[in-house]
């Protein structure tokens, strides 16, 4: 089962809220960190010896001897990334590639060659012998955040595992999408704040629009009362759960520690919640 | 020779645009006839990247050998730079102003691109 | 004379962000605003637009397979390098398309659509705290990068139009397509984060990417009582970037007041320390970004 933990504004608690969900359900599931334009989870799960997988793309190189400048590359392009500048011939911009490689593929006279460049890197650790955390990270200034994602995602499992957890982008854009694409069920974090429910109602249109499961927890909540609660209950949205408003939690936080060090009891009730949903998505326990 | 210019509308009296990527059209002129050629640029004014990189493509293909602009980004300067095509800096004036200044000489050569590009 | 550009950023979300820039927004004269944060627009909920003028935008093409064309062939999965085609039982569909044609191109049966798609709408309004360029981008959607680039350009044409002197950009979080699109060319950055280790953390990635666009950045701790230790090591890391920094703000409870209230914190607290405060910090950065 994979379970993509989401929100639609930053700031509301997703990543501290899926690294206590993979801390308190370490013997049966795994982490990524999928938000690779800022990857936090390693903040605050250390510790591990660190593989480290670069994520390649490819950017096409011309070869000048071969290349009669007929510009079918330079119109089939949809990015821009290739000129013809007169007699002097083709000119590649790879800062505005994205990889799709038609280029080369409609040159006729094999004149386009691949040229990898660097996009982002795949760390992967176990923790403590039982926590695999996977970290997506996109290179500064690249544009390709999906790219970088999709390799997250598919990097080997070392652990076996029945549950594997993506931290997802914020957001509701195209990285958001192509993570929450991969999941079977989707958890909205959220904060009982009006641009907290302002983002959360962009969410669950996205997710809707990709026909994915899905439910929501309240961080920072003030009671079954608070205004996110009272928004969940008149749209029928299932509330798996509400983390109070403590300081003591922000603070924790603040000094890198999990809502599991904030408060112990929060185990258990991770632990059902994540049976709650394999029996949602997968009709059984997880064996 | 031919000498290309962002243009705001469709005949000589009209002003340079602002703009080099996304200027809705380009005037080539010719310098001995004074005849022009007009070239759409719709499809580039509205894209999201590499729109300068796409009209200097243009403009080259239209055989121009000079190109006049206020602003010119920094893809679009190094296509022309290594086209071997003369960048030369304006303020919006009418073009066939522009011409005559041409004529004369008057017209500075840009050093390097004024403007940052955009990514998208 | 061009408008100098301010971009209001934060790596992290939820570090005050668009709260601060609707409250310098009820400070800064002659002044157009533009929500860059196309994904998950929120200034508008501080600043009661009254909408003016709308358009759609295109963010380019889209592919969709008509299946009584198709062969079930499966060159267009093996072909699409973003894993957007995918086969149930030999019918194959795509979903979450990037737009590079190659499909449409390659398909032996020319049974790939290629539609201009329709992914936001652009809004230019009247606010309480003057002219604001805002956008809708449909969930999920492609090009976001690019509709904020359009909001930034629509902006630009409103504040050259109105003789104003600042575009001030709300920008988006992270480090992406829409964080470069806010960006680049932009005069100055004015980077919001907050004392947490995902605080400092993105905060570094911000400012790469700032000088990695040569756009100079200043640094302002939200909330820094709540770890004054890290917010030394926040401000220590910028000044060693050569960033400045800006005066740090305390946590207040009148962040989510002033949302609940759907106002910017200067009007719904006007006089309060908290405002005159934010009063200062946009001045000085008015100048610091001048200079």
């Amino acid at each position: 089962m994979k379970i993509a933990v989401a929100s639609g504004k930053g700031g509301t608690g997703k990543s501290t809220f899926s690294v206590a969900l993979a801390l308190a359900n370490r013997d049966r599931a795994r982490l990524v960190d999928c938000d690779v334009e800022e990857p936090n989870a390693h903040l605050f799960l250390r510790g591990g010896e660190s593989t480290s997988t670069p994520v390649w793309a490819s950017v096409p190189e011309v070869d000048a001897s071969l290349c009669d400048a007929c510009g079918k590359c330079t119109s089939f392009c949809q990015y821009n990334a290739l000129a013809l500048a007169g007699s002097a011939g083709l000119m590649v911009f790879p800062e505005l590639c994205h990889d799709c490689g038609g280029c080369i593929l409609v040159c006729p006279n094999k004149a386009l060659s691949e040229r990898k460049v660097l996009r982002g890197t795949i760390e992967s650790r176990v923790i403590d012998g039982t926590l695999e955390l996977v970290t997506g990270r996109l290179e500064v200034g690249s544009p390709s955040a999906p790219t970088v994602i999709r390799a997250a995602i598919e990097n080997p499992p070392a652990l076996r595992r029945r549950v594997t957890i993506f931290d997802a982008p914020p957001g509701t854009a195209c990285s958001f999408a192509s993570c929450v694409h991969q999941a079977d069920h989707c958890v909205l974090v959220t904060d009982p704040t009006p641009f907290g429910l302002h983002d959360l109602d962009l969410a669950i249109e996205a997710i809707q629009g990709m026909s994915k499961p899905f439910s929501v927890v309240i961080n920072r909540s003030n009671g079954d009362d608070d205004l996110a609660s009272r928004h969940c209950r008149r749209r029928g949205i299932p509330v798996l759960m509400r983390i109070p408003e403590r300081r003591e939690i922000a603070e924790c936080y603040s000094n890198g520690g999990s809502l599991l060090d904030a408060d112990p009891s929060m185990g258990e009730r991770l632990r059902a919640l994540l049976d709650d949903l394999h029996f949602h998505v997968s009709g059984g326990p997880i064996l | 020779m031919k000498i290309a210019f962002p243009a705001t509308g469709t005949d000589l009296s009209c002003l340079l645009d602002g703009r080099f990527g996304r200027a809705p059209r380009f005037l080539v002129v010719d310098s001995e006839t004074n005849s022009y050629q007009t070239i759409e640029n719709d499809g580039n004014a509205d894209a999201s990247q590499g729109a300068g990189i796409q009209s200097a493509q243009a403009v080259i293909a239209a055989g121009a050998t000079a190109v006049v602009s206020v602003h010119f980004g920094p893809k679009a300067f190094q296509v022309f730079e290594k086209a071997g095509i003369k960048t030369l800096q304006a303020d919006i004036a009418p073009i066939s102003d522009l011409m005559d200044k041409f004529r004369q000489g008057v017209l500075p050569r840009m050093q390097g691109p004024d403007k940052a590009g955009h990514a998208g | 004379m061009s408008p100098k550009e301010i971009v209001v950023l934060s790596g992290k979300g939820g570090t005050g962000k668009t709260s601060l820039t609707a409250a310098f927004a009820t400070f800064a004269k002659k002044t157009v605003l533009a929500d860059c944060d196309v994904d998950a627009a929120n200034l508008h909920l501080l600043l009661t637009p009254r909408v003016t003028e709308t358009g759609t935008f295109g963010g380019g093409h889209e592919a969709s397979i008509r299946e009584a064309d198709c062969t079930s062939c499966g060159l267009c999965a093996e072909l699409c390098r973003f894993g957007s085609v995918s086969e149930i039982d030999g019918w194959f569909g795509i979903s979450n398309c990037e737009g590079c044609g190659v499909c449409v191109e390659f398909c032996p049966a020319k049974a790939i659509d290629w539609k201009p798609s329709v992914t936001g709408t652009w809004m230019v309004s009247d606010s309480i705290a003057g002219t604001m360029v805002h956008a809708r981008l449909r969930p999920g959607a492609e090009n976001s990068g690019k509709l904020a680039s359009l909001v930034r350009k629509l902006a630009r044409d409103q504040a050259q139009a109105q003789g104003a002197d600042i575009v001030l950009i709300d920008g988006p979080p992270g480090i992406g397509c829409p964080a470069i699109a806010s960006l680049t060319g932009a005069s100055a950055a004015l980077v919001v984060t907050e004392p947490t280790p995902s605080g400092l953390h993105d905060l570094e990635r911000i400012l790469d990417l700032a000088s990695h666009f040569s756009v100079p950045a200043r640094v302002l701790v939200n909330k820094w009582d709540l770890n004054p230790e890290l917010t030394e090591r926040i401000e220590t890391l910028a000044q060693g970037k050569g960033c400045s920094v800006a005066q740090r703000l305390p946590y207040a409870k009148e962040f989510t007041q002033s949302q609940m209230a759907a106002l910017p914190i200067p009007l719904r607290f006007p006089g309060s320390e908290l405002a005159g405060r934010i009063e200062e910090i946009w001045k000085e950065t008015q100048s610091w970004s001048m200079s």
